[in-house]
């Protein structure tokens, strides 16, 4: 076991398009330590994405190994998968992905209702990690009730609320105006300052500059 | 996923959507209701009937030429009441024996006239079946012997012809020859599809008479005791045929009678619980379509699900349950919509109804097994579906 949160050694994935072998990825190697801050930037096409679906166990590599949290991602099945992203990472998207028709609470308390957890303990936790990015006053509101940053916090929370060792941000803050947007990173690397590794997915090389290292993607491969 | 959770995700979705719910579950509700209605309405006339032939008067054997078989030609009666006088000392006592000549005939009572179903009949015709009088007095065993024109009129036949006056003593006319009204039957209404309120009882030798045949139709026995009921049938089938070597007879109980009219009404529900059960195939297909637009338009949905650790299996429970759901609260709409049309049926109309537990219960089985195969394909979809692209989706 290491104590890595990630470790990918020569990761590729080829996706096939109408039967045409298309590479997003053409051997990629990484490592992220726990509680690292690390950004991967890159132009649309890069490879940023795949490669951020494929740290967050939603894909699987073509060929190469991927460690997630010392497991190799190829060797488990689709129930342990999503036990490990359910457990062990925590998703934040750029369009926050919160079901409409539900509260914010509920919202943060969803990844809990996979792991077996009652309607009671649920909300209680999901009200702790909403107060935690500073929305507890806005516990019953429904999204459209909301700010968009107040959006992107609940996606946060509802991230969190599994306690991840690491959290896995694509573009978190790039429906948002600026000033939301700093606030978003600052709470960010708050978290990160408390021990969860952050893998931040942005083309804003403002954004990226804060974290502890860059990753630079091109064509699918790792240009810096 | 806890089950419990499951419920509560799944309600939710369809209450999201109520209008399109509603019309979802309208296929399964009209397939479940016209099941529950028609096997209420099946059951009630089977009951209906099965009351009839019972109230006809326990123990009895019907006597008639022919073959009880399908398809056989109904055979011409070479019966006299000399026959009937034979199976009388078969049975040992005379009382026990009905002998029926059966003919349409019109009955005129000054300028009113109806057509009514003439019986040739012994006295022992209420001592055998079950018919009691309103009014008046039964043919006697001298109105027999003799060929007394007298006559006693089902209720419907004494209505037409004299409204609430007494008919008792007044003179009629059955195919243009005069008789007297000496009694008048109870209601009964109709049995079998026959307006058994519609016949008019005479002496058995008046009617041949009048017919001018010295025939009769058939006979029927009201037998001693249920045991022997068998070996009696036999033993006058054995005589009649001896008395007439050309003839076939065949003796026939209640139960056999109740048995074939319970076939075919079984048969007969069975046909239309089955068509109205098509119905409900097609609600299905309807329940199959809708879950299918449900789990594209929540193609995102299932993607953050996946993402924070939902298993395959937990998406198509999911999505099963709301297909369930959807055709089980269908299930029991119909259910109450079939019982409520059931008895309004009953009480507006000639035709009975009678509500079955089995029935409710295996259409309720029914929906939610609808639900089960048909939102088995969507959910094993949504299950299936790539995080990735799910998640891409817009």
């Amino acid at each position: 076991m290491t104590s890595a949160a990630i470790v990918a050694t020569d990761v590729t994935r080829t996706y096939q398009l109408d039967g045409f072998a298309v590479p997003a990825l053409r051997g990629v190697s990484l490592t992220v330590e726990a509680g690292d801050y690390v950004a991967v930037v890159g132009t649309s096409g890069s490879g940023k994405s795949t490669l951020m679906h494929l740290l967050g166990g939603l894909d699987r590599p073509t060929s190469g190994t991927l460690l997630l949290g010392g497991r190799d991602v190829a060797a488990l099945t689709p129930n342990e998968l999503a036990e490990l992203r359910n457990s062990t990472i925590g998703f934040v998207f750029q369009s926050f992905h919160l079901l409409t028709r539900t509260t914010a609470q509920d919202n943060v308390g969803l990844p809990l209702v996979y792991r077996g957890i009652g309607r009671r303990e649920r909300r209680a936790r999901a009200a702790a990690m909403l107060e935690r990015v500073g929305l507890a006053h806005r516990i019953t509101h429904r999204p459209n009730q909301l700010s968009g940053g107040e959006q992107q916090r609940v996606a946060i929370a509802r991230a969190l609320v599994t306690g991840p060792s690491l959290l896995l941000a694509d573009e978190p803050t790039g429906n948002l105006d600026s000033a939301t947007g700093q606030s978003i990173l600052a709470l960010l690397e708050s978290l990160n300052a408390d021990g969860v590794a952050v893998v931040l997915v942005t083309h804003d090389r403002e954004v990226a500059a804060r974290a502890r290292r860059q990753i630079v993607m091109r064509d699918g491969l790792i240009v810096g | 996923m806890r089950v419990a959770e499951a419920w509560r995700v799944a309600l939710d979705a369809l209450r999201a959507n109520r209008l399109r719910s509603l019309l979802t579950m309208l296929g399964v509700v009209i397939g479940v209701a016209a099941v529950v209605a028609l096997v209420a309405i099946g059951t009630g006339t089977k009951q209906q009937i099965e009351r009839q032939v019972e109230g006809l008067g326990s123990n009895l054997l019907i006597v008639v030429p022919g073959k009880l078989t399908a398809g056989a030609a109904p055979t011409s009666s070479p019966m006299t009441l000399d026959d009937a006088d034979a199976v009388s000392r078969i049975v040992g006592d005379r009382s026990r024996v009905a002998v029926t000549i059966a003919s349409g005939e019109t009955v005129r009572a000054g300028k009113l006239s109806a057509f009514a179903s003439m019986q040739g009949v012994l006295e022992t015709t209420p001592s055998v079946f079950v018919r009691k009088l309103s009014r008046g007095a039964y043919l006697t065993r001298t109105d027999v012997s003799t060929g007394r024109r007298v006559a006693v009129l089902g209720a419907g036949v004494a209505r037409t012809l004299f409204g609430d006056r007494d008919p008792i003593g007044r003179q009629i006319t059955i195919g243009g020859v005069r008789f007297r009204v000496i009694g008048t039957f109870e209601q009964l209404g109709q049995s079998l599809g026959v307006d058994r309120d519609n016949e008019v009882h005479v002496p058995v030798t008046a009617a041949q008479r009048l017919l001018g045949t010295d025939r009769i139709d058939g006979l029927a026995i009201r037998a001693p005791d249920r045991d022997r009921i068998d070996q009696l049938g036999t033993d006058v089938v054995a005589a009649l045929t001896g008395r007439h070597p050309d003839t076939d007879f065949s003796a026939v109980t209640q139960e056999q009678i109740l048995g074939v009219l319970g076939d075919i009404l079984g048969v007969l529900t069975g046909v239309l619980a089955a068509i109205a059960g098509i119905s409900l195939l097609v609600g299905g297909v309807g329940v199959s379509n809708i879950m299918l637009v449900s789990v594209r338009e929540r193609t995102r949905e299932i993607g953050l699900r996946k993402a924070v650790g939902a298993r395959p299996r937990d998406i198509s429970v999911q999505f099963l349950l709301e297909a369930v759901l959807l055709t089980t609260t269908g299930g029991v709409l119909g259910m109450l919509l079939g019982a409520s049309a059931a008895l309004l049926v009953d009480a507006l109309s000639p035709v009975p109804a009678a509500l079955t537990w089995w029935s409710m219960a295996l259409a309720f089985g029914v929906s939610a097994a609808v639900g089960i195969i048909f939102g088995v394909v969507p959910a094993q979809r949504a299950g299936r579906l790539d995080p990735v692209v799910a998640l891409r989706t817009e």
